[in-house]
């Protein structure tokens, strides 16, 4: 192989030595593969920006210049509805519903939906994994594979008995009752894919640790957690994307303010449709609040997240 | 060995076997005991419903196999039936050629990390938001989707509202979110395919097409029936992004199988049937989950 330098890996690599004679019959189809992508980009990203051109509108302007590429009569009116700013006069005057949605309030429980079902699925299926991977103990492999049969468990099954336990432990409409099963709904997948990790990891640093005296707590918390940061990144970003994008479970049980997420949140402002059509403006800028703090997270953590797809997926 | 013998009689760390037990009882706890609660019981549980007649005022009652019964001879169940079926095939069809042009593209094309991303974006956002920005795009009236087309010279389409629009149509929104996610498990694939595979078929003087059927095709066999079989699985259990879209609208042709689950249970406070529905599906899904693996022969690699 040639010597490539650092090359962070974004321009060619097959460049070296081979000459142009033979890329060039290659490059008609070359730009037909780039025009393929583009495309697929423009679609991909355009449903982003008519969301925030749409927020920044007003209802009136889209209704005459539904095609104009810029925002039309530009106004952060659909933001201010979202947020409770408006006055049920000046909503309804702009083709808002004038129903009061506190979206603060939506978006701190979906804050701490989220967080806390990946912390604890994380944290529990970590454990769980380092007793599956590295303690001997009677009844280990019968115990694994009893909770390798839950992935053969589509999570929308047990949304319906789930709903009936909550509902007659009487947490219904609450933050644990939202929470509480989301932590385990894929926690077979979470055990399985740590466990992989865990098994990787070579015992002699652990057994030093043990034979130094540490606990096998100590050993968990201080060695094989700290080694294995990036797994649990991995899993920690996938859980969170995902309980915060869940929609079925939170809209079984939460009916009021306090247990309401912003998916289900965005679903009601999306059915409350004023006298002359529905509130596009505001809606959009709902979708994009709800949207905006994945959107960050992802800008963060793109390259750890795409990376991870795949290494996750299947394997 | 030169350890200080403790006075209880444990073990060296070579066979540690019951001094593990305890430590072992004390990790597990937390995941097995949600596990139980919140997964096998409730999975039990479905089953057990399912033979009952439960409105969650009062108490179940046996009732043997009539929620089987009345599930053969209800209409309504056979046509969600179908239109989960017509919504799997187009979602599944689209997106898996859709994701393997992606997936082939960027790995023939650039290793360009931003550009994945660009295409993973969509993933991050819920598919009630995707429901509801292509609804507005899409809209009849004011949808900038809908002006394009009449300014191409063709008539509005009424994509959530027209019968036999609507199921396609959220197949495709649903495309639009997932297809990202899908094509990186395939180009994870893709990256375990030796290259020297393809230096030798460029010496050969194969072409691209070639090498795509020839190399690519039956290489990631594996990869992508493990991807088809998780899809599948996935596509089976739409929910939101009908939800928020068409609600089961115009007439009952968007009304998939978990809208009538949803509609039963807590609209008319059928619990018990809705759960034989429930159960029907996951027997459908796990006998679709069989057939697949093996039909695909998806655990064994072509390579090596």
């Amino acid at each position: 192989m040639t010597h490539t330098g650092t090359g962070g890996g974004a321009e060619p690599r097959e460049e070296p030595a081979r000459g142009k004679r033979e890329r060039r019959p290659l490059s008609w189809g070359r730009a037909l593969a780039w025009a393929a992508m583009a495309v697929i980009t423009l679609i991909t990203l355009f449903p982003f920006y008519w969301m925030l051109r749409t927020a920044l509108s007003t209802n009136t302007a889209l209704a005459q210049d539904p095609a104009s590429p810029l925002p039309v009569d530009f106004s952060l009116g659909g933001f201010l509805r979202v947020f409770g700013l408006q006055s049920t006069e000046e909503a309804l005057a702009e083709g808002g519903a004038g129903g009061s949605l506190d979206f603060w309030r939506y978006l701190a429980n979906s804050v701490l939906v989220a967080t806390l079902v990946t912390f604890c699925q994380v944290l529990f299926a970590a454990m769980a994994a380092y007793a599956f991977a590295r303690l001997r103990w009677r009844g280990r492999d019968a115990v694994f594979g009893f909770v390798l049969g839950g992935l053969m468990i589509p999570a929308v099954f047990t949304l319906l008995p789930n709903f009936v336990l909550i509902k007659e432990a009487g947490l219904v409409d609450s933050l644990p009752g939202i929470t509480m099963p989301m932590v385990f709904m894929t926690m077979p997948f979470a055990v399985f894919f740590l466990r992989q990790f865990f098994l990787g990891i070579s015992s002699e640093v652990e057994e030093a640790a043990l034979i130094d005296g540490a606990g096998r707590i100590r050993v968990f918390f201080r060695l094989i957690l700290p080694m294995s940061t990036a797994p649990i990144a991995t899993l920690s970003i996938l859980t969170y994307i995902t309980a915060w994008n869940e929609y079925f479970w939170p809209l079984m049980v939460s009916y009021s303010d306090s247990s309401r997420v912003l998916t289900v949140a965005l679903s009601i402002f999306r059915a409350q449709t004023p006298q002359n059509g529905t509130d596009w403006a505001g809606l959009m800028a709902a979708t994009f609040v709800a949207a905006l703090p994945m959107v960050l997270l992802f800008a963060l953590l793109a390259k750890r997240i795409v990376n991870s797809i795949g290494f996750s997926g299947i394997k | 060995m030169a350890v200080t013998k403790p006075t209880t009689a444990h073990p060296p760390s070579g066979s540690r076997a019951p001094g593990d037990t305890r430590t072992a009882l004390l990790f597990i706890a937390p995941a097995m005991l949600g596990y139980l609660v919140f997964l096998v019981w409730p999975t039990l549980r479905g089953v057990y419903l399912s033979f009952t007649s439960f409105d969650l005022l009062s108490a179940e009652r046996w009732v043997g196999l009539d929620n089987y019964r009345r599930l053969v001879n209800d209409p309504v169940f056979w046509d969600s039936l179908g239109a989960t079926l017509h919504y799997v095939v187009v979602n599944i069809g689209v997106q898996t050629v859709v994701a393997l042009l992606i997936a082939v593209l960027m790995h023939r094309l650039t290793r360009s990390t931003a550009l994945r991303g660009i295409v993973l974006a969509p993933y991050l956002v819920s598919n009630v938001v995707a429901g509801i920005v292509w609804l507005w795009i899409l809209d009849t009236q004011l949808g900038v989707g809908n002006e394009v087309i009449e300014l191409l010279g063709f008539d509005r389409i009424a994509f959530f509202g027209d019968a036999s629009w609507a199921i396609p149509t959220i197949a495709l929104v649903n495309v639009w979110r997932h297809v990202g996610y899908t094509a990186l498990l395939i180009f994870a694939g893709l990256q375990s395919i030796p290259p020297t595979v393809y230096e030798a078929g460029r010496v050969d003087g194969a072409s691209e097409w070639r090498m795509f059927r020839s190399i690519t095709l039956p290489l990631l066999r594996p990869v992508l029936s493990l991807v088809l079989i998780i899809t599948v699985v996935g596509s089976f259990q739409v929910f939101d992004t009908v939800s928020v879209t068409t609600d089961g609208k115009p007439a009952n042709a968007t009304n998939v199988l978990q809208l009538y689950i949803y509609d039963l249970a807590f609209d008319r406070l059928q619990f018990g049937y809705a759960s034989a529905i429930s159960v029907a599906l996951m027997l459908v899904l796990t006998v679709i989950t069989v057939v697949q693996y093996r039909l695909m022969r998806a655990g064994r690699s072509d390579l090596g």
